[in-house]
């Protein structure tokens, strides 16, 4: 009884700090932003932020912008409960680096301006071509932000320690949850509308060093624990999992085995192989990700910053090694699946129970908690801050200034409308998280590396690579790979037809792979070559121009 | 399109931008050292894509097909399959590196002298 009412006070106690933690962060981050809007200017200021960053600042921010608490709270927990494939998982995402950095980064910096599209519609006719890229931009980017927004949600609700039939602040669980989508929402808005490209870059650079601290701290500890010996860490975590020695290798997660179910198990492996060519396919492809190689001043600067990118994004992997399985070791299944069925309070559980036991009792516990909470908090909004600057400068600059003014409009105008779509595209994505707060949403991640890896990469590396491509190809490749990756899944499992799907009360599924990318990112670099052998458009004089400048760096902006 | 090898109307927009002629792209693309910088490029990372794009697959495909060699246990309790994740680590750290010298020591240097000719005039003035 004691123990119990010591947990209570030491939770309220959490709580307090995690909330004064967090707000800490959102006042500096917010000074920040109002700093960083009085040298937003001119539109390369607010789309670009001047690409006044160094490779090494660019690094740390593409990190934070990478590094979502899909990675963090997602793949801790994954391994915590699953073993080896929450790893399994994260190599995808840190291999797909490659891609950009050998493929993408330099060419687009070289050749683009503020968007996806600048390198798209080079060669192209702009209007379709602009407008096929607003579109997938906007489709990857509110999908990837549904998943950020329905998971924060339901994180607070978690970390805060609000259950059913408790209330804080006056508000239940349910309250509790559109509060704090409401509040990241608005956040997001204000540091993208007020801060620019150069706000949300500095706050995605603090970000990723709270990461990177906290993530660093808590390795540390746990590795201390068992006296830096990773064997023995390892087999506290199988024992501790009640699945044995089957929990340090693949299987329990993806590519299931399922007894006496030759076709389910032949599914459930081509599912896994499905997932790993999204992964590493997608990462080149996604436009939030794409838009930070114009914050750096040449290419070169653009390839330093994928290093730092690589670099950091790699080691923060390995660090979700060991707190994965220190999870399982240290705090058990058992209690994270209370808390949590997917596991994504496995990391902060662990932070308390290491707090506990290293640094000093309940207080310890409770210090450390509130420490990686608030850094689960910073982590959602610098994400969702980069998602929502990507898809409103390609509303504003692909769709407003090109497809509608034709060119005609002024930076100003320009800069006003981008404004505006932030607020409008923060406004629809708080509307459409709440709606979907209590669906399962996490597949959406997934979805939106699937679309990018089906649909936009195959038209960047065409555009870049391949002389004969043209307006007919790059929409095919577009909309082809888009329209191919969101219908299977549509029609896949985890929208409809099994116990954890988005509706798993109706059933439509007839696709049987929850993820497309087998079949739509081969669709989609076919598309792109059919499309772009229909068409007779060639134009070599913009191709010649598109692959020196690429090449180069001569006329780059 | 004028004849001369003056620039054309200028498009300077938000600064930055030098203006060009589209003839000169041409020609440019079309030159021995231009082909040089596009061969060493692509010589270097399609070849490099493939290798680590199969390495990758290799790894996903055993994880998913191949779990009896992947559980093999190698020293403790670290298995086979922990030290090939940890070694898609390394190869792409070891990649990543490679490619920035090969970029810095053989790409580098003549996409440098090529722009230089192209913005500071190399006939056009």
């Amino acid at each position: 009884m004691r123990t119990l009412l010591a947990a209570a006070a030491s939770n309220g106690t959490a709580r307090t700090l995690t909330i004064i933690l967090f707000l800490l962060f959102v006042a500096a981050t917010l000074a920040i932003t109002v700093w960083a809007s009085r040298q937003t200017k001119t539109a390369t200021d607010f789309y670009a932020g001047g690409r006044s960053f160094s490779g090494f600042q660019n690094g740390m921010a593409i990190g934070g912008d990478y590094m979502s608490a899909a990675s963090f709270l997602g793949i801790a927990g994954m391994i915590a409960l699953y073993g080896y494939d929450g790893f399994l998982y994260s190599i995808g995402f840190l291999v797909a680096w490659l891609v950009a950095l050998m493929l993408v980064a330099e060419l687009l910096r070289n050749s683009g301006k503020y968007t996806m599209a600048d390198v798209l519609a080079f060669r192209m006719r702009q209007r379709p071509v602009r407008t096929a890229a607003a579109v997938s931009t906007i489709t990857v980017s509110i999908f990837y932000l549904l998943a950020q927004m329905v998971g924060a949600g339901a994180l607070v609700a978690l970390l805060l320690g609000i259950r059913e039939g408790t209330t804080f602040l006056g508000m239940d669980a349910d309250t509790a949850k559109v509060a704090t989508i409401i509040l990241v929402g608005a956040l997001m808005i204000i540091y993208v509308t007020v801060g620019g490209m150069k706000g949300t870059t500095y706050v995605q650079i603090v970000k990723a060093f709270l990461l990177m601290g906290g993530a660093l701290l808590m390795t540390v500890l746990v590795l201390a624990h068992y006296k830096f010996n990773l064997s023995a860490l390892l087999g506290d975590a199988a024992a501790a999992s009640g699945k044995g020695e089957q929990f340090l290798g693949p299987g329990l997660r993806y590519g299931v085995e399922v007894p006496g179910d030759a076709l389910q198990t032949f599914y459930n492996k081509v599912d896994l192989l499905s997932l790993g060519i999204a992964l590493v396919l997608g990462t080149a492809g996604l436009p939030h990700i794409l838009i930070r190689f114009y914050t750096v001043p040449t290419a070169k600067a653009a390839r330093k910053s994928v290093l730092w990118a690589i670099g950091i994004i790699g080691v923060f992997y390995l660090f979700t090694l060991a707190l994965g399985f220190g999870a399982a070791a240290l705090v058990g299944s058992q209690a994270i699946i209370e808390q949590d069925k997917a596991g994504n309070t496995a990391a902060p559980q662990l932070a308390q129970a290491l707090g506990t036991d290293l640094l000093g009792g309940e207080v310890g516990g409770a210090a450390l908690l509130a420490i990686i909470a608030a850094v689960a908090f910073a982590t959602i909004l610098a994400v969702v801050a980069g998602l929502t600057l990507a898809s409103s400068s390609s509303l504003a600059h692909d769709f407003y200034a090109s497809v509608i003014k034709d060119g005609q409009a002024t930076e100003q105008q320009e800069v006003r409308v981008a404004r505006i779509s932030a607020f409008v595209i923060g406004a629809v994505s708080i509307v459409l998280a709440i709606y979907a707060q209590n669906l399962n949403v996490a597949f959406l991640v997934a979805l939106a590396f699937a679309v990018a890896a089906s649909g936009n990469l195959p038209a960047i590396l065409y555009s870049l690579f391949w002389p004969r491509f043209n307006t007919s190809g790059a929409l095919w490749a577009i909309y082809g790979g888009l329209i191919s990756a969101v219908v299977l899944v549509f029609f896949s499992p985890v929208v409809s037809g099994s116990s954890s799907a988005m509706f798993p009360n109706h059933d439509w599924q007839w696709f049987p792979l929850s993820n497309p990318g087998i079949i739509s990112i081969p669709l989609g670099f076919l598309c792109g070559w059919i499309g772009t052998l229909l068409s007779r458009e060639k134009n070599a004089e913009k191709y010649a121009e598109l692959e020196v400048r690429a090449l180069t760096g001569a006329g780059a902006h | 399109m004028s004849t001369n090898t003056s620039p054309a109307a200028p498009v300077l927009g938000d600064g930055g931008e030098t203006a060009i002629h589209s003839e000169r792209y041409l020609s440019v693309q079309n030159s021995e050292e231009f082909a040089k910088l596009r061969t060493a490029l692509r010589r270097f990372v399609f070849p490099m894509t493939v290798a680590f794009f199969l390495w990758y697959a290799l790894y996903v495909i055993l994880s998913a097909y191949a779990r009896g060699f992947m559980s093999v246990k190698v020293a403790g309790h670290i298995n086979i399959a922990l030290i090939f994740g940890l070694l898609q680590f390394v190869s792409t750290f070891l990649i990543a590196w490679f490619y920035s010298r090969y970029a810095g020591r053989t790409l580098d240097p003549v996409a440098d002298r090529i722009r230089g000719e192209l913005e500071n005039g190399g006939g056009g003035r």
